[in-house]
């Protein structure tokens, strides 16, 4: 699928930020800066461009190249883990294998031309965020892990002792819940066995290299839009996970802002998270003593747990022929959309317990909520998304079409060859191509690929007490309608975090309702002709990239425009309460945002909208 | 609900391919209100009228057998040959919630401007292992629009022998290694289908092997004449990449043109019709209605000579 460039994303997701970011770096190094210090932490932002441009290694190496800096030295590091990207974020573009080609041409070019760079961040945090138990967590990103230095071994041809520096180069990418005991344990159980496998597998046996480094961002999935200054707890806590251990202690530490759940976090707000790190690492006495859970008998029967459990399912997905194959059949994907359907109905029931959510609710006035407006957030100048996107266009403007042109061809000849692609890539990057006209050629020769949603064949988790009053519901409005009820559920534009649409549909389908569910990166258009040719009674959109003023009227406007202008349209995602009253203005029948936890309660609300949208009593 | 007079506007509207008509008449199959009957029957009476319709192939495999991505590719080749295209995707419905997931419409590569390729999801809404109820009208409906109509279903089961009574070729999709599609041709609990597709052939040996049980499978059959002529056609295909496609549209097209030679085409269609009609009958009076009627024969009999004279909708 060759989506349009959304302006309206630009900014919000999408290759035109990073660009735009990648030019302005370069611009800067053009200007003079010190390149042989050069250091980029490419690891969050960057990894968007799907499937492994990985710019960073790309566009630094070619300006190295060009100030006749020695490569050598570069310091950096490349998120480059498809694998999480088809189970949880949603932005690849290539079928598996292929990604898995580009991947290991990155490491295999960086161990040999840039071999302080960390070629590889191994993913572990999209999965949490997607519903991992700390055991699912483990066992998918070694199953990644495995995928990714088999394909490496195999490509480039290496030797024991060359397979053993790609391991020493990879590093992992972690999360951290509140559970903090258990995360501790699960860092424990994670460096246990990282280290048996490069002992075992790859035969690694320098005590360095083997060696578990992780940076870590703290859990986002559990921040909370009630109560919101409690996320700072909450982001306190969760950095004690990756701290308090000192053998498995993080390398880099990124914390989210307490207002996320809100919209996009200020200056002011990044300041406030940074400024928790700093007061641990300044004025405790953490940093003064050695491992302080050495010798502790729960922390040990925990890892032990852990690492058995993880190492079982390890041990499953190889049986079922390795994380690609368990990427393609679902059978991944499946496991974390069911953990997350089981975390769901914890919380709506009580079980699992989320203060200010489904406990002591009650709260004096907010101060820092107070303000009105647009709330306590950031607000995109929309004049910096004219300026990228000229940016961008002068750069196009300025460069040699002709050689451009040349190097995308000989992209194009190469990877179909199965050449090594940053060589070629590298060539482009000079050439002045960017990262869309380089997804392009790539998608004509490797093709496009469609994961597997995880909710299809995801088994039933059921919901709260509600679930059968509204499965009687729903069957009872289906007989009135004359046919069962039947909801689209779709993503407009290209931001990719499924896991919310994914809940929605499965909660619907467990709900009696009929349910289309279109998956990521749909165009307003394409969500509109699902809607008229499935007789849809309903339409339920999931937007969390910031750009819903956008996509959603123009969703509105699509289906006006089919002549379904009666389908009542639901809306949820990050959405400040202005927009959302902005949005119903527009006709859009209910925003739903992360405080509306109870699905069983916007179940029955979907129910709702239908029979009134159709006049029945 | 759609009024007596808007059925012609309707049918017209299918028969010229416009999308918001199709599905239109789609809602209108799908609808179960006793009221609503009367008007099914006179847009099946309407849409009746237009011959010629298109040819109707009905997927079927076990689940995992590679059936959706198909579907893409063989929609997409024909589209290229500037024919139209028609899918009904159809899933099973939760036996317990009622409810159903219908994920294959995103398997299938659609562009918004381009109305000749067409998809409907159905859930199969609680018939117990089989296609729902609505299944032969939405068929009609679709073969009125477009030149080719697929109907994907799920499973080895009820719905394979239940789906060649409403299309036209079944092709029959085999996954290699998986080995249970094959179990059920050899035991005989699967009708032989029309065309069998290998999928995934890049698997290269596990394909080789599936190829070569398959053809001893249709070998026996043959002997013990339970297959006439060569037996279907046994395409090797890979959806995923795109290779064999052409092959199978063409193994699909060839029996499409011998079907229509040989004149086995109309009676195949009447005898679907006549299945149908007679389950739609069992269903509205039971099978204590069917035994004072005279019993399944009899029954069946007296419809079949109805419907040759062209009296009957399905």
């Amino acid at each position: 699928m060759n989506l349009p460039l959304k302006d309206s994303e630009v900014n919000a997701v999408g290759h035109a930020e990073e660009l735009t970011l990648i030019h302005s770096a370069l611009v800067a190094l053009r200007r003079g800066d010190p390149a042989a210090k050069l250091q980029i932490q490419g690891s969050a932002p960057f990894s968007k461009v799907a499937d492994v441009f990985n710019d960073l290694v790309e566009q630094n190496v070619a300006m190295a190249e060009e100030r006749g800096v020695d490569t050598r030295i570069l310091q950096g590091t490349t998120q480059n883990d498809i694998m999480k990207e088809y189970l949880s974020r949603g932005t690849y573009i290539f079928p598996p294998a292929q990604s898995l080609k580009l991947t290991s041409d990155t490491i295999l070019f960086a161990v040999r031309n840039v071999p302080n760079w960390n070629p590889m961040n191994l993913c572990s945090y999209h999965l949490q965020e997607a519903g991992a138990t700390p055991v699912q967590e483990v066992a998918y990103t070694l199953s990644t892990a495995i995928a990714v230095l088999d394909s490496v071994r195999e490509a480039g041809k290496l030797t024991e002792s060359e397979i053993g520096a790609v391991f020493e180069r990879l590093s992992f990418f972690v999360n951290a819940g509140m559970r903090f005991v258990e995360e501790v344990c699960k860092l424990r159980a994670l460096s246990l066995l990282w280290e048996r496998l490069g002992r075992d597998r790859y035969g690694v046996t320098d005590a360095k290299a083997l060696r578990l480094r992780y940076g870590v961002q703290v859990n986002s999935l559990g921040l909370t839009e009630a109560q919101p200054e409690n996320n700072v707890y909450r982001i306190l806590i969760e950095m004690l996970g990756v701290t308090l251990s000192k053998n498995v202690r993080a390398r880099a530490v990124q914390l989210p802002a307490w207002n996320e759940a809100l919209g996009l976090p200020r200056p002011w707000d990044q300041q406030w998270s940074l400024r928790c790190q700093q007061v641990l690492a300044c004025e405790t006495d953490l940093l003064e003593y050695p491992d302080i859970f050495d010798g502790s008998r729960v922390i040990e029967e925990l890892t032990r747990a852990i690492a058995d459990e993880a190492w079982a399912e390890v041990e499953e997905v190889q049986r079922l022929g390795g994380a690609v194959a368990c990427v393609q059949s679902g059978y991944i994907k499946e496991r974390l959309v069911e953990s997350n359907a089981l975390r769901i109905r914890q919380i709506e029931e009580g079980a699992r317990k989320v203060v200010g959510v489904n406990c002591y609710t009650e709260s004096e006035r907010s101060e820092l909520l107070a303000g009105g407006g647009a709330g306590p957030i950031l607000t995109l100048d929309p004049a910096a998304e004219a300026a990228q996107v000229a940016s961008v266009r002068a750069w196009r403007a300025a460069r040699d079409e002709n050689a451009a042109g040349q190097s995308i061809e000989a992209l194009r000849r190469g990877v179909a060859r199965g050449d090594n692609v940053i060589p070629l890539s590298i060539a482009a990057a000079k050439a002045g191509v960017t990262t869309g006209e380089w997804g392009a050629a790539l998608r004509e020769v490797l093709g496009e690929f469609r994961a597997p949603t995880g909710v299809a064949r995801g088994a039933t988790v059921g919901g709260d007490r509600t679930i059968e009053s509204v499965r009687a519901k729903v069957r009872a409005l289906g007989e009135r309608l004359g046919r069962n009820v039947k909801v689209l559920v779709g993503k407009p534009g290209l931001d990719g975090h499924s896991n919310g649409a994914e809940q929605i549909a499965l909660r619907a389908r467990d709900s009696g309702f009929e349910v289309v569910y279109q998956g990521i990166r749909s165009t307003p258009a394409q969500l509109a002709q699902s809607a008229v040719e499935e007789g849809v009674h309903l339409v339920g959109l999931s937007v969390l990239s910031g750009s819903h003023n956008e996509l959603v009227p123009e969703v509105m406007d699509a289906l006006r425009a089919a002549g379904l202008a009666r389908v009542p349209v639901v809306v949820g995602g990050i959405i400040p309460e202005a927009d959302a009253r902005a949005l119903e203005a527009r006709g859009v029948a209910r925003v739903y945002t992360p405080k509306d936890f109870a699905l069983g309660s916007i179940m029955d609300d979907l129910a709702e909208l239908v029979r009134r949208a159709h006049g029945l009593s | 609900m759609d009024s007596a007079d808007s059925i012609e506007a309707i049918a017209a509207g299918v028969r010229g391919g416009e999308r918001s008509a199709v599905a239109r008449a789609l809602n209108l199959v799908e609808d179960r209100r006793a009221e609503s009957r009367p008007l099914i029957g006179s847009l099946m009476v309407a849409l009746g009228a237009g011959r010629p319709e298109g040819h109707r192939v009905g997927l079927t495999g076990p689940p995992g057998a590679g059936k959706s991505t198909l579907a893409s590719a063989l929609a997409s080749s024909l589209r290229k040959t500037g024919h139209t295209v028609g899918v009904l995707a159809v899933d099973p419905s939760s036996k317990r919630s009622g409810g159903a997931l219908l994920g294959d419409r995103i398997r299938i590569e659609t562009r918004p401007e381009d109305p000749g390729l067409f998809i409907r999801s159905l859930a199969t809404g609680g018939e117990l292992g089989g296609l729902a109820r609505s299944v032969p009208a939405s068929v009609m409906v679709l073969a009125a629009a477009f030149d080719r109509v697929f109907v994907e279903t799920v499973g080895v089961g009820q719905s394979e022998t239940e789906i060649e009574h409403v299309v036209d070729t079944v092709v029959f999709v085999v996954q290699p290694g998986s080995g249970d599609a094959l179990q059920f041709l050899k035991a005989g609990i699967m009708e032989i289908p029309d065309v069998i597709a290998i999928n995934k052939s890049d698997l290269g040996e596990a394909a080789l092997r599936a190829k070569n049980e398959l053809s001893m499978v249709l070998g026996s059959a043959r002997n013990a004449g339970t297959v006439g002529g060569t037996g279907p056609d046994v395409v090797m295909v890979s959806a995923a990449r795109r290779e064999g496609i052409d092959d199978l549209v063409a193994a699909i097209e060839r029996h499409r043109s011998s079907q229509r030679a040989s004149g086995a085409l109309a009676e195949r269609r009447l005898q679907g019709q006549v299945e149908w009609t007679l389950r739609a009958l069992a269903r509205r009076v039971g099978d204590e209605g069917i035994e004072r009627e005279g019993g399944w024969g009899a029954v069946r009999e007296r419809l079949e000579a109805r419907i040759r004279r062209g009296d009957g909708t399905p």
